[in-house]
């Protein structure tokens, strides 16, 4: 045995999947990790963990693990792969995608990606080396997970905004500048089930236990909800009447703070006459919530000094959720809860630092002007959607998979995948997405493990790392760090360095400037003043200090505008409810709502047939998204893919607890085993998304059981909003339940 | 006599299975075996509303993580519980903390 050595990281995907920020310490031993702990020094986590990161060593010595480059011997799907150098996969890859390249031109090759880990860098400083357009988070429709809310926080207020749980001071809850908020409104999500977009879930406990009250707003019932103050039980997808009918309360009744409107809110009035469009008998009718418990639970917000709103995706995948988005954001605004102790404060990556460059300037000084060009004429969907096209780089999802198989405007013959189990993940009508991508002339993947994706596609598999095993860093909020390499699994490679050798050969010229990955970084995170080395030798992170990426109160300081005059980031200087941006993507610069695509009352007949809305998409704390089922401490715990059942809807339908049944659509059938509970409303049942079984056969037809378990293959498509973002319809599916034959449910049971 | 036991404020327990994990790792402990279960009560009120709680149980494989108390650390599944709801300590403390909690358990636990 040798000597165990103690090192502080911070996570960051894969292995916990996660969107990271935590502090861990790592015990190595003889090169390899036996144990991982919590960082008790680490201002995000205080020593806590989740379960995913604890199981890290089932992951990281997985007997399952890629650690070598696989090429595709067999047929495609039959699973028949071989190891091979580097060399020559990266010489493989290199001439695959040059060949493409010549005849097709760079953007006939889209680069996609999922979610968790530090991929945005990566993924796109080869995308733009390469010289396509098209980089995109393949099969998620509408994008719907946080970009809408994003899209609609930076035009409407100019930045974005999050609950404040003290995260970006240092002592945490003991900074005397910090303050307990009064009320924090969960919308969407149950926090303690998981790190969304670098947030502690567990905060919003630690403030409860501080004495924070909880607005719910919620179809379902949970741990949280039980706990909250009110507890407004939604139909799904109807987030934008409901926050539409809380304004109308709010401002009939002159509620908002009127010194801070006054002074920082433009369009109040065109605001107050649209909310009056939905007085909350309405909006009761729409939701299902009773008229009172709307309003009571508008003046309980309004009335509060402090309070702040933490969403979740369900607002993104509301029908036109950039506008679900805006009326939540207003909800904040004219409460004058921005950027106040215990409120929603501004959110900016730590030390201004930024994983990848996107100024215009800065991009054709890396690429040149053609990449830049490009981006605005090839990307896929910037020229449908303005809204698309002005923020953020990415191509729009559902339209690159039609073009995948329409071939129109102009043929996709490559897909570089990475981070992506898209067949067995976040796919809508996966079928489709199975088929069109089946006709692309090459596909590598760059993942840890097979999955259905690589078994289905992959002519190249390249093994990645998990956050021991890498080099990166993250400004993602605060604070700014940096994540360093302590062991090496196989011949395994991180992100970085699999990308930051093929942009080598595809744009020599533009790279020329940096040896290595960690020269890159370090150009990276000189606005902080501090190299990678730097920020080791400071213990691996930064606190943000009194700037632009601090708060409080920095509309009032000059803090936030190019111009260093007091104001939001907005053409106005204030936060416009009434939206010139949202106006210049000619969209409705006010929020309102839209029911449903399927819904009781939007599609009555297809109601009848398929009687119970599917909610699916929410967190596990054993999984992140299609990851994890082969983590024997994990799956203990969650064995099977359960589908929750309201008491009277098993009476119903005549299943009992534990039975395996078919949920069912026009679009196909998925096994699921019944949890018979009172979590969800006798009009809908609740389901996990992400399952395929990694013990079974993974050669086709089987692909692990992907076809079987896959509950987005019940998920339509395309269903953007009009902004191009939001809609994904992963929370108001119809479906019905069918008992299986008796076989079938024994081969199951 | 049970000199040390867990107070568990399960008021804010969240069902989160961190401190399961924890223990499985610490111990290194296969499936199957587990020094702590955490189980689920679903309830319903008499005004109709659903109430979820949940409850940590200590199972005759806990030895209280004696090798982790004789380097001074705390038990892995009270170090990583992500609401800090698990307190370890000498039962005579711990039955004083936990009369000023609204919703307490002690475990008292005498290793096996
Ligand atoms: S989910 Fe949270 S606690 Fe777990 S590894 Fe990610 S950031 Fe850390
Ligand atoms: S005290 Fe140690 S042995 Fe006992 S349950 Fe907790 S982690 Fe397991
Ligand atoms: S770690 Fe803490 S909160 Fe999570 S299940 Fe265990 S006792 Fe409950």
């Amino acid at each position: 045995m040798g000597k165990v050595d103690v090192y502080p990281t911070i996570a960051w995907s894969a292995g916990a999947g996660c969107h990271g920020g935590c502090g861990q310490k790592l015990f190595v031993e003889d090169g390899k990790m036996i144990k991982i702990e919590g960082d008790e020094n680490h201002p995000f986590n205080q020593g806590r963990s989740c379960p995913r990161v604890l199981a890290l060593t089932q992951y990281m010595y997985h007997e399952d693990r890629i650690t070598q480059p696989m090429k595709r011997v067999g047929e495609r799907g039959s699973g028949k792969f071989e190891p091979i150098s580097w060399d020559d996969a990266f010489d493989f890859c290199e001439t695959r995608m040059k060949d493409i390249k010549e005849e097709y031109g760079p953007e006939s090759i889209v680069f996609a990606q999922g979610t968790g880990r530090d991929i945005g860098g990566p993924i796109s400083f080869l995308a733009y080396s390469y010289g396509s357009p098209n980089w995109v988070q393949l099969g998620l429709s509408g994008q719907s997970c946080y970009t809408p809310r994003l899209g609609a926080m930076k035009a409407v207020q100019g930045d974005f905004g999050v609950s404040d749980c003290s995260q970006f001071l240092e002592t945490r809850y003991d900074d005397p500048e910090w303050e307990v908020p009064e009320v924090i409104i969960v919308w969407g999500q149950h926090p303690p089930n998981g790190c969304p977009d670098a947030f502690f879930g567990h905060w919003i406990v630690d403030c409860m236990k501080l004495g924070t009250k909880i607005i719910s707003m919620d179809p379902r019932n949970t741990w949280m909800t039980s706990r909250s103050e009110h507890h407004l039980k939604l139909r799904p997808g109807t987030d934008g009447a409901m926050a539409l009918g809380m304004l109308n309360v709010i401002l009939s009744e002159g509620l908002e703070d009127k010194e801070f409107c006054a002074k920082w809110v433009h369009g109040l009035d065109e605001l107050r006459e649209r909310a009056a469009e939905y007085p909350v008998e309405r909006v009761a009718q729409i939701t299902g919530v009773p008229a009172e418990e709307i309003t009571e639970a508008a003046r309980f917000f309004a009335n509060a000094k402090r309070a702040s709103i933490h969403w979740g995706v369900p607002i993104d995948m509301c029908p036109d959720g950039t506008s679900v988005a805006h009326a939540i954001i207003c909800l904040w605004s004219i409460t004058g809860n921005i950027d106040i102790p215990g409120g929603q404060v501004i959110a900016r990556p730590s030390h201004e630092v930024s994983s990848y460059p996107y100024s215009t300037e800065a991009l054709i000084d890396l690429y040149g002007e053609e990449l830049v060009k490009t981006l605005t004429e090839k990307r896929i969907g910037a020229d449908e959607y303005k809204m698309v096209k002005n923020f953020r780089g990415w191509a729009q999802p559902d339209m690159v998979i039609d073009q995948i198989m329409t071939g129109e405007p102009y043929p996709i013959k490559g897909a570089w995948i990475q981070t992506a189990n898209v067949l067995g993940g976040q796919a809508a009508r996966t079928n489709f997405h199975y088929e069109a991508l089946k006709k692309l002339e090459f596909v590598a993947v760059v993942d840890l493990f097979h999955n259905p994706t690589t078994m289905a596609l992959a002519d190249i598999v390249l093994p990645s790392s998990t956050f021991p095993e890498k080099d990166s860093f993250r400004s993602w909020w605060a604070p700014l760090s940096i994540i360093k390499k302590r062991v090496q699994v196989g011949d395994c490679k991180t992100d970085w360095e699999i990308n930051f050798e093929l942009a080598k050969r595809f744009n020599p010229e533009g790279t020329q400037r940096w040896g290595s990955p960690m020269e890159y970084f370090n150009e990276r995170l000189a606005p902080s003043g501090k190299t990678f080395k730097d920020m080791e030798d400071a213990g691996g992170w930064l606190m943000p200090e009194d700037g632009p990426a601090k708060p409080y109160n920095r509309h009032e300081r000059g803090l936030l505008r190019p111009d260093g005059k007091p104001g939001f980031n907005t053409p106005s200087g204030k936060i416009e409810v009434y939206c010139s941006a949202y106006e210049d993507w000619d969209l409705d610069p006010l929020p309102f709502y839209t029911e449903p695509p399927q819904s009781p009352i939007s599609t009555p007949e297809l109601h009848e047939k398929y009687p119970l809305i599917m909610i699916t998409g929410a967190r596990s704390q054993l999984y992140f998204h299609s990851e994890l089922r082969g983590i024997p401490w994990l799956r203990e715990k969650e064995p099977d893919p359960t589908v929750e059942v309201h008491p009277d809807t098993a009476a119903d339908y005549d299943v009992y607890d534990g039975e395996w049944i078919y949920l069912k659509n026009d679009l196909g059938k998925v096994k699921r085993k019944v949890t018979i509970t009172r979590r969800v409303k006798p009009s809908e049942i609740q389901t996990l998304h992400g399952w395929w079984m990694p013990e079974q056969e993974g050669a086709e037809p089987n692909l692990f059981g992907v076809w079987d378990y896959q509950v987005n293959q019940l998920v339509p498509g395309p269903q953007e909003s009009k902004s191009g973002f939001g809609g994904g319809q992963y929370k108001t599916t119809l479906v019905t339940l069918e008992k299986m034959e008796k076989e079938g449910a024994a081969a199951n049971g | 006599m049970a000199k040390y036991g867990i107070l568990i404020d399960y008021d804010f327990c969240t069902g989160c299975h961190t401190c399961e994990v924890a223990c499985q790792q610490e111990h290194n402990y296969p499936v199957g075996l587990n020094g702590i279960k955490v189980t689920e009560y679903e309830y319903q009120l008499a005004n109709g509303k659903v109430k979820i709680d949940y409850m940590p149980f200590l199972t005759d494989l806990c030895d209280l993580c004696m090798s982790r108390q004789a380097e001074g650390e705390r038990p892995s599944c009270v170090k990583h519980c992500q609401t800090a709801c698990m307190k370890f300590g000498l039962t005579t403390d711990l039955t004083a903390e936990a009369a000023t909690r609204p919703r307490a358990a002690l475990h008292t636990h005498v290793p096996k």
